[in-house]
């Protein structure tokens, strides 16, 4: 570079140009390179390991307990009762545990977080966004063991006070804090949602003689709505999926009910308290956390590729 | 905007203000509600744990009497499973994210990775324990060993490292790479020698928070079988173990109020690597993007 004017040398010159296809041997197909390329691709094939995995186990594991019990047993009763001597298997009484704590967190994070978002993306000064966000970060930092505790010895405590003859475990406290956890991931998926929307939009709206929450509300809103659909759909998965608040604050007595103050157990908790006892491997016991899991598996599949989807087909709008 | 019924055109502009300011206020409220419970969670952990929290809890094994019990065994098990988890995941993060933005090119294929990664963060923590507790402990018949708890977390993060090395990349101009081609180099020398360090502050940033949620997590080491009474100091990564998390479920779910307090205490000491980490990836954040700005 230091002399661009220096003719070529002799022996440059004399020497025959090489082709491109040479180079490209060189640059990209040289016995190292590939070797490098086809390692990390093996690499990258790991998460695909990682999926077939977790569906060949759930499905492989769960052929000995179908066995045993009908798709008619597991899906038309409405009793869990594997520690009993009649035993049932009903996976209703456990997913109207979820689905009950599951209403109670949507209840509570919806409308917070995505009234946070708004308020983040729309209302915010920076410096305001400055302390808001990373706070908002670290509650979804919080480790669900430390929610979980926070939920059985302060939040029930205070429920305790407001409704009298409250148990010590009951959905409402479990699926209260469930949708504390949550709240981060609606307020963070749809404040993207929210800024994604053109500022041509909202300018539009003020040019109209909207003011401003009519532009929020009645333009911004809608606009982002594919965003903050998908957001809401996968913060409530996460509530499905979520174990250890259920676990240590929501019971562990499988029933169908919709009373919030009753005790209750999730899917998750019952995979836990299966786990965590010595429940011997090749018992039904032991081969229902497989079928549970499945069913939380899929559950929770469905909605991310359905999440996924509508962020997808959104994101192509604008 | 209507109009009114005599016909002149009603702005209601004073209405429509104090509408706007009372959803504003609204609007700050369920915004602060988060942070006010974060700040009521750690003041109620902070003053609960105080009566337990000292060099003795932190340097002691734990006991079935409260006021000797302690965390050793715990905090250590959590640090051993934060280094195994970090060898096993960082490099094969890296490397897949690697493949997909520096190799692979568009197709079916590249769209069939990145969905699935996408899939994958979303799947519960639990089914990643019954993974683990399938692959690692009984097929790999690691048992309930400090590694099959490590190989289970690093499938758990693998898709968080992966998505955050993406974006580091991706934030590389392309003019950088096409410099160091246009010098002669070959594909992967561009990569290590100017990729991979400019996007390093990037990729580390997400590593730190993947590990922080590993470290944090409970249900997948309880599936996995970390015991919850470990009155020894594990010694090398086939060992059994128990973690911090696992420490403070098992004193929560306890009725007795001192186990409460345990509790707490280890909540705290937990919660200050957890934000020491947090602070750690929020300063490199930080300073990569000054010097992004400067640049």
């Amino acid at each position: 570079m230091s002399a661009p004017s220096s003719p070529p040398t002799t022996d440059e010159a004399t020497r025959p140009a090489r082709s491109a296809n040479d180079l490209r041997k060189q640059v990209y197909n040289s016995p190292k390179e590939r070797a490098i390329k086809y390692l990390l691709g093996a690499c990258a094939l790991v998460s695909v390991l990682t999926t077939l995995g977790i569906a060949a186990v759930l499905i492989v594991e769960s052929i000995p307990f179908f066995q045993s019990v009908s798709f008619a047993e597991f899906f038309g009763e409405t009793r869990w009762t594997p520690q009993f001597t009649e035993k049932y298997f009903g996976i209703w009484a456990l997913l109207s545990g979820t689905l009950l704590v599951t209403v109670i967190s949507a209840v509570v994070a919806l409308p917070v977080g995505l009234a946070s978002a708004i308020f983040i993306s729309e209302y915010a000064s920076t410096w305001v966004r400055k302390v808001l966000k990373p706070g908002l970060e670290l509650l979804a930092g919080v480790p669900t063991v430390v929610y979980g505790y926070f939920a059985l010895t302060f939040v029930t405590p205070l429920l305790q006070t407001l409704i009298p003859g409250l148990g010590v475990y009951n959905a409402l406290s479990g699926g209260i804090v469930v949708g504390i956890m949550i709240i981060p991931m609606v307020a963070s998926l749809s404040e993207d949602a929210l800024r994604a929307v053109p500022d041509s939009l909202g300018g539009a709206a003020y040019a109209l003689g909207a003011t401003k929450y009519e532009a929020v509300v009645r333009v911004k809103v809608p606009a982002a709505f594919g965003g903050i659909m998908a957001s809401f759909i996968l913060a409530v998965s996460r509530a499905i999926g979520e174990t250890m608040i259920v676990t240590l604050a929501a019971g562990a007595t499988p029933k169908m009910t919709l009373d919030p103050r009753e005790s209750i157990q999730a899917m998750t908790a019952f995979i836990v308290q299966v786990s965590k006892g010595d429940t011997p491997q090749g018992t039904i016991e032991y081969q229902s956390i497989f079928a549970v899991g499945l069913v939380l598996f899929l559950i929770t599949l469905a909605m991310n590729v359905l999440a996924n989807r509508i962020t997808r087909r959104y994101q192509e709008q604008y | 905007m209507e109009l009114s019924p005599n016909g002149s055109f009603n702005l209601r502009r004073l209405h429509r203000k104090r509408v706007g300011l009372a959803l504003a206020g609204v609007l700050f409220l369920a915004t602060i509600f988060g942070i006010v419970v974060l700040v009521t969670l750690l003041v109620d952990v902070v003053v609960t744990s105080v009566p337990w929290l000292d060099g003795q809890f932190i340097a002691s094994l734990p006991s079935r009497n409260p006021g000797e019990a302690g965390i050793q065994s715990a905090l250590i098990g959590s640090l051993w499973l934060m280094g195994l988890t970090a060898l096993i995941s960082v490099p094969l993060g890296v490397a897949s994210a690697l493949y997909l933005e520096e190799y692979a090119r568009d197709g079916w294929f590249l769209r069939l990775i990145q969905v699935n990664i996408a899939n994958l963060a979303g799947v519960p923590s639990v089914v990643y324990g019954i993974l683990g507790l399938a692959l690692f402990v009984r097929f790999a018949a690691l048992s309930n060993s400090l590694l099959a708890g490590a190989l289970t977390l690093s499938l758990l993060i693998l898709p968080i490292i992966i998505i955050s090395t993406q974006e580091a990349l991706r934030s590389i101009p392309s003019g950088i790479r096409e410099s160091a081609y246009a010098l002669g180099a070959t594909r992967w020398q561009v990569i290590y020698s100017h990729v991979l360090p400019m996007a390093a502050p990037g990729i580390m940033t997400g590593v730190i928070l993947a590990l922080s949620r590993a470290i944090g997590e409970t249900a997948p080491l309880i599936l996995v079988g970390a015991l919850t009474f470990v009155p020894f100091v594990p010694q090398g990564a086939l060992d059994q173990f128990t973690a911090l998390p696992i420490q403070i479920f098992n004193w929560t779910a306890r009725p007795q109020d001192e186990f409460r307090g345990l509790a707490a205490a280890a909540i705290v000491v937990l919660m200050i690597l957890l934000f020491t980490m947090n602070l750690t990836a929020i300063l490199l954040r930080n300073y990569f993007e000054s010097r992004r700005a400067g640049a």
